[in-house]
């Protein structure tokens, strides 16, 4: 165990994200879509990319702005963030009140044979979010500040980001569609019935 | 022309007016001259939410996760933005996202700045080469009638489409 990093992911994510299932999550690819889909079942509620590595903390920027009423989570890793770490920019700028980013830093680029990445040599992404406008965000490194954390997740004032530092301890090997229109099929098709069953509801 | 590079034209209002027709309520964009009037109505409209993106790619993946939640987006970009999608792209044609962006060119008639060239020349191939179709408007009534083509085959026939508003139709930057 890395005494710097004592959380382990398969633990730490289900801790910190809880019951996901009234929220709508976009994932990262690799390590962050495995954790997802293994806590959702691959869940019609999760669109989780397989690459166009860099596009998951945008593409659920667009979802939260077009959704207001829906709490919606991104989950994505170190290397996919740092991909396109000014879309953070982007959100400090929209301040849409219903994202919260989670990203669960390991340190490497895991699907690739665990190089390094920039997190690993000083680059810390939680002051790179505090920069950009992102009024609430946290670090995560040690049991104790898992709970408060989780509460920060799904608090609605607005956008926040948790950094979740995990040793390398690799993510549940699950099995998940890669189709990635057929997924976009699912998830469309159960956010409409969702909304059909609120409005019977009411 | 006589009202200057980058001045407002009808044209462009007549394309909010179409965008916001057809449901469009996101517009995402880097800003170009071009598209001028299309980002300073959708700041000004209440209705649409307008997004400043720190890169272009970023707005392929925003209209995406608009499409999730059953909205309609558009990105606007200049020809060099292009190359800064290219991966993204790849959700598009993956996931078979509708898809609409409008890119005002450069780097083709009568350009000023060789800078600009090679990504002009480099559009067309490389978004076709990506599985988007590229459609072009070269004349001021090309615009409506070629957009509207495009939020068709994006909405209709689940597809992604790049309208090249061509240099021909904004004119060359005077330098």
């Amino acid at each position: 165990m890395d005494t710097d990093r004592p959380l382990d992911r398969r633990t730490a994510v289900p801790a910190l994200v809880g019951d996901p299932s009234d929220l709508l999550v976009v994932c990262g690819l690799a390590g962050a879509a495995k954790d997802m889909a293994h806590l959702t079942g691959d869940g019609d509620n999760v669109y989780a990319l397989a690459g166009a590595m860099g596009g998951a903390t945008a593409m659920g920027l667009g979802l939260a702005l077009s959704r207001p009423d829906r709490q919606v989570l991104v989950v994505t890793g170190d290397g996919e963030l740092l991909m396109n770490v000014g879309t953070l920019a982007t959100v400090g700028v929209m301040q849409p009140p219903n994202l919260s980013i989670l990203c669960v830093d390991n340190g490497h680029y895991g699907e690739t044979g665990y190089q390094p990445t920039h997190t690993q040599r000083g680059v810390d992404l939680e002051v790179i979010a505090r920069g950009s406008a992102i009024p609430v965000t946290r670090s995560v490194s040690t049991p104790d500040e898992i709970a408060p954390a989780a509460r920060l997740l799904r608090e609605g004032n607005g956008p926040r980001f948790i950094l979740l530092r995990v040793g390398i301890e690799p993510p549940p090997a699950v099995r998940r569609s890669l189709d990635a229109a057929e997924r976009k099929t699912a998830f469309r098709a159960a956010l409409r019935a969702s909304r059909t069953a609120d409005q019977a509801s009411e | 022309m006589a009202e200057g590079y980058g001045a407002p034209t009808q044209w462009q209002d007549d394309l909010y007016t179409l965008l916001r027709s057809n449901g469009v309520t996101l517009f995402c964009y880097v800003p170009d001259g071009g598209h001028r009037t299309l980002i300073d109505r959708s700041m000004a409209d209440p209705e649409v939410i307008s997004v400043p993106l720190t890169t272009e790619e970023e707005g392929v993946a925003m209209c995406a996760g608009c499409h999730l939640a059953d909205a309609r987006g558009v990105l606007l970009m200049q020809s060099s933005g292009v190359g800064n999608c290219v991966n993204m792209f790849a959700l598009v044609q993956g996931g078979r996202f509708p898809f609409v962006t409008l890119v005002t060119m450069r780097g083709e008639f009568g350009e000023m700045n060789p800078w600009q060239i090679p990504m002009g020349r480099g559009v067309q191939p490389v978004v076709e080469a990506m599985g988007l179709h590229c459609l072009r408007a070269e004349s001021p009534e090309d615009v409506v009638p070629t957009v509207q083509a495009a939020l068709d085959m994006a909405y209709r026939s689940d597809q992604g489409v790049a309208v090249l508003l061509t240099q021909k139709l904004i004119g060359a930057k005077p330098f």
